[in-house]
């Protein structure tokens, strides 16, 4: 077992995520999130060519047919293309894609139409909405579940914990201004699944060994409890890794950014639940008495 | 290490090393059952052609198919198989390339040039699932658009148009059942608002009265009926409430999915799914749709009806069309009164004195008020009734030198009454004129064509054959090389337990195929990268239990070390995963279509993923040490 002086550096860690996490918030206050079709609506065009096809290429056909609004770019190779539209006010929202697409195969010819997406303006919002409620849902059912099963400071410092995974996620996000879609939003809620994975194995190891620990402070035995989980914490964390890395590169585009979410997340994740939720039991002032809870011992050991 | 010499050392209830019998035999029943169930997906589906009666009298038989058979195998496309299903045919060859052939010489065997479509040949793929297999009901997971190919479109109905189309209709009984007892209101256009309806009456007395008369129609807990007092006027508020208020939207949801289900039909789409969503949507999947377009042009025609005017002597020519009608030509003017829009409901019946068929027909508010106007003013001319059908014909034509079949949605309008108004028509009149086949012919389509509501699309995806191939290929590559890293890095890590732990992950990931083909759920892209990050997560599980073994095994014997590391391993990994769990689970309840794919198998994978772990390689840990060292 590795005997690694995790809290001592427990200052810097500190320093380091409050940066990541005001660095964070300050990028998505300035920057905003590039959010995607699915939350913003709009219309949402692959199509693939049969030959080579510049972006420029496609640009003036659309803009010669009255398209002007909208981001055209090779997408995957040179022979694809994708057109985003927003939402145009005052038209069949339903048909700008079909409409698109007819306006290239009448100069392109016979173009295979890959993908095609519509979001109406309402359910983007709806989606928008549902989505960030799904977030704080997830958050405090995961909040009383850990105060039922721990005790309320393990809850505050694991949800302390998500919430800093969560933000530093969304926040590469926006730094990178990469397109925050449905499945990124999805990403974000398995990342606090598997971040809370992480934290709950490591609080686990804390109460165990604060209760049958006789002496050391409460930094000897957190310290303690995290070089024992270290293992653990590390295997799981590169299994996970090793198969995030195969859907980047082997996947393809229209998943690399749900990908890239969870690596991020599960990469923050691995750290939050060493720094942050540790951190934070520390900081309340966790002790043995927080603990002493003779009878649910009982039922546990009695299983 | 200090601190682990807990007692209580046999808390897996029984001596270390010996396991109730019990757990192998549930063990080898769930491998046993995961393995026929999870087995249907290593047979790929057969490319087939399904047959489907269109317009044709002939029925789609043994007889039929044989035919077909034949007619494939003399222009040497091998046939596979060819059976009855649920709508017609399948015929079964061998690859897309003869699938393709094929689906061309069936499409100009069956359907004459220029003619409309006898039957529609459809592409599909068929199930290749042993009979043995099938009959346990195993068949292969469902994979969703992304993966297949196909158009998916959500729609949204009007509710609150459906609501205020439904409310004027009992405004209108209200007033009916009023005027039959002789009781006098005060008409007014705005007796509906939102989900209420009032009336008011010259006074109380009037109001009470009505109230009597009406009471039993409008009863709790569907209706709360109220008498009000605004303005110095006697009234009453009838609220409907929101038991009824959901049967409303209901049946209103209803009536727009038989009206979308008769023109899906009419697609050549092999297995198309129309279904609510929520309480105001509806949606659509039709599976290797390719044109959306079409589809959506499909979606939204119905059956409608127009009322004209006959032209009158001083009407302006450019005013006036000619119809046949009758084997005669009438000139009508071009001006509709009033489209078939703002029926609300019609039925076909007979005329009480005379018994000569006719289709009753009800109005909507301001289609009754329109109606009026258009003909207090003309009692006396005659009045036209057109019936607009949107039929969807499809004809075979050739273009370029290549069959195509050309879908077209053709409207299609004949006069079906020309007569004279008797007198200013209303709310509720009646067609006469007609046959009772007519009729009854009338009063069906105008009820399959009026919408409840109105619907309008709010979402769309189209996934094209050649990206939803490339998924698919692409995720079964990352779910392979996933997969085969996973059990490597076990392997060099862990050695002996690493090999159980494999073991542990296979049977993991067999036990969730075969539980997402039992439920039949959807394997979406996003689904597989929850498959590919479960087998990525899952291992967790084991490596707690064998992180913690290894430390026992410090002050243990491995027997006992096997017991602590597993019994101390389990609450944790409970704890961890139901709270993942619970995460999964409201990821379930925001998306539909590829993320609900995401959060299924996420949400299965982290059960079978603690079944095998706790269960299983606990079993197989027992099984290899257990015996010969305890």
């Amino acid at each position: 077992m590795t005997t690694f002086d995790f809290m001592g550096k427990r200052k810097i860690a500190a320093v380091v995520s409050i940066a990541l996490v005001v660095v964070s918030v300050v990028s998505v206050i300035v920057m905003g999130v590039n959010r995607g079709l699915d939350f913003t609506g709009g219309v949402r065009v692959e199509m693939g060519f049969d030959s080579a096809v510049t972006a420029e290429e496609v640009r003036g056909l659309l803009t010669g047919a009255g398209y002007t609004e909208g981001v055209v770019q090779n997408y995957g190779s040179e022979t694809e293309i994708l057109v985003r539209m927003p939402p145009v006010a005052g038209m069949n929202q339903s048909d700008l894609g079909d409409r698109v697409v007819a306006a290239v195969r009448e100069d392109f010819g016979d173009v295979a139409l890959r993908d095609l997406q519509f979001v109406g303006p309402a359910v983007g919002e709806e989606l928008a909405e549902n989505g960030a409620l799904a977030l704080l849902v997830a958050l405090g059912v995961v909040m009383f579940y850990i105060m039922w099963r721990f005790t309320g400071k393990f809850a505050v410092g694991a949800v302390a914990a998500l919430i800093h995974d969560v933000i530093i996620t969304v926040g590469a996000f926006s730094v990178f201004q990469w397109t925050f879609n449905l499945p990124e939003l999805a990403a974000l809620l398995a990342v606090i699944g598997y971040s809370l994975n992480d934290t709950i194995v490591v609080s686990d190891r804390i109460r165990e060994n604060f209760r049958a620990v006789r002496r050391g402070t409460p930094v000897e035995i957190i310290n303690q409890s995290l070089n024992q989980t270290l293992g653990r914490t590390l295997v799981t964390s590169l299994t996970t890794l090793l198969v995030l890395v195969v859907l980047l590169i082997v996947a393809g585009e229209q998943i690399s950014g749900f990908a890239t979410a969870l690596t991020i997340g599960v990469v923050v994740g691995t750290y939050s639940s060493i720094y942050v939720a540790a951190n934070v039991l520390l900081t309340m002032g966790i002790s043995k008495q927080d603990l002493a809870l003779p009878e649910r011992e009982g039922v546990d050991e009695a299983r | 290490m200090p601190g682990f010499g807990l007692p209580g050392r046999s808390r897996g209830g029984g001596p270390p090393g010996r396991v109730a019998p019990w757990r192998y035999l549930v063990f080898a029943l769930v491998v046993t059952l995961g393995g026929l169930y999870a087995a249907p997906n290593l047979f790929p589906p057969d490319f087939a052609l399904q047959i489907r009666v269109d317009n044709s009298d002939r029925n789609v038989d043994h007889d039929l198919l044989a035919e077909l058979a034949d007619r494939l195998t003399l222009e040497g496309i091998p046939v596979i198989g060819t059976e009855l299903a649920d709508q017609g045919g399948l015929i079964r060859v061998a690859d897309a390339n003869d699938q393709l052939h094929a689906g061309a010489l069936l499409q100009e065997h069956l359907n004459p040039l220029g003619e409309e479509r006898q039957f529609v040949v459809a592409f599909n793929l068929a199930s290749t699932t042993p009979d043995w297999l099938r009959d346990i009901g195993a068949e292969p997971m469902t994979l969703g658009l992304d993966l297949k190919g196909g158009a998916h479109f959500l729609l949204q109905v009007d509710m609150e148009e459906a609501l205020a189309k439904r409310l004027n209709d009992e405004v209108e009984k209200i007033k009916d059942m009023l005027r039959e007892e002789r009781i006098r209101y005060r008409s007014t256009d705005d007796a509906v608002q939102g989900n209420t309806l009032s009336l008011s009456f010259a006074t109380p007395q009037l109001r009470d009265r009505a109230i009597t008369v009406i009471e039993d129609e409008f009863r709790q807990p569907d209706y709360l009926l109220e008498p009000t007092e605004s303005a110095g006027r006697a009234g009453f508020l009838i609220t409907v409430q929101d038991s009824k208020l959901r049967e409303i939207e209901s049946s209103a949801i209803d009536q727009n999915l038989t009206g979308l289900r008769n023109r899906i039909n009419q697609l050549g789409v092999a297995e198309p799914l129309v279904q609510r969503l929520g309480r105001a949507r509806i949606a659509i999947d039709l599976p290797g749709v390719q044109d959306s377009a079409e589809a959506k042009r499909k979606i939204d025609k119905f059956a409608n009806l127009e009322f004209r005017l006959e032209a009158a002597a001083n009407d302006r020519p450019s005013e006036v069309e000619q119809w046949p009608y009758e084997g005669r030509i009438v000139d009508l003017n071009k001006r509709i009164i009033l489209t078939g829009d703002h029926v609300v409901h019609a039925a076909q019946g007979r005329d009480a004195e005379t018994g000569l068929p006719q289709v009753d027909i009800k109005l909507d508010s301001r289609g009754g008020e329109m109606f009026h106007e258009a003909t207090a003013p003309n009692i006396g001319r005659r009045m036209a009734v057109i019936f607009i059908e949107h039929k969807s014909i499809v004809t075979t034509q050739i273009i370029d030198g290549e069959r195509q079949e050309i879908p077209e949605s053709r409207a299609d309008k004949r006069v079906i009454s020309l007569a004279t108004i008797q007198a200013a028509l209303g709310y509720t009149f009646r067609i006469t004129g007609l046959t009772v086949g007519e009729a009854r012919e009338l009063a069906f389509l105008l009820r399959a064509g009026a919408l409840a509501a109105p619907m309008y699309i709010v979402e769309e995806r189209t996934v094209g054959a050649s990206l939803g191939e490339e998924n698919i290929e692409r995720g079964m590559i990352a779910v392979g090389i996933g997969f085969s890293l996973v059990l490597a890095f076990m392997l060099v890590y862990y050695k002996v337990f690493g090999l159980i732990a494999n073991v542990a992950l296979t049977l993991n990931l067999v036990i969730l195929v075969a539980v997402m083909s039992v439920l039949e759920a959807t394997l979406t892209l996003p689904g597989i990268a929850g498959i590919v990050l479960t087998v990525g997560m899952a291992v967790d599980a084991n490596v707690l239990i064998f992180s913690r073994v290894r430390e026992e095994l410090k002050s243990n014997p491995l027997a006992q070390a096997i017991q602590a590391g597993y019994d101390r391993a389990f609450l944790t990994i409970l704890d961890a995963n139901v709270t993942t769990l619970f995460v999964a689970l409201i990821l379930l309840t925001i998306g539909s279509g590829p993320i609900a794919g995401f959060a299924v198998t996420l949400s299965i994978g982290i059960i079978t993923s603690m079944f095998t772990a706790i269960f299983g390689s606990r079993l197989l840990v027992h099984l290899v040490y257990g015996r010969a060292r305890s």
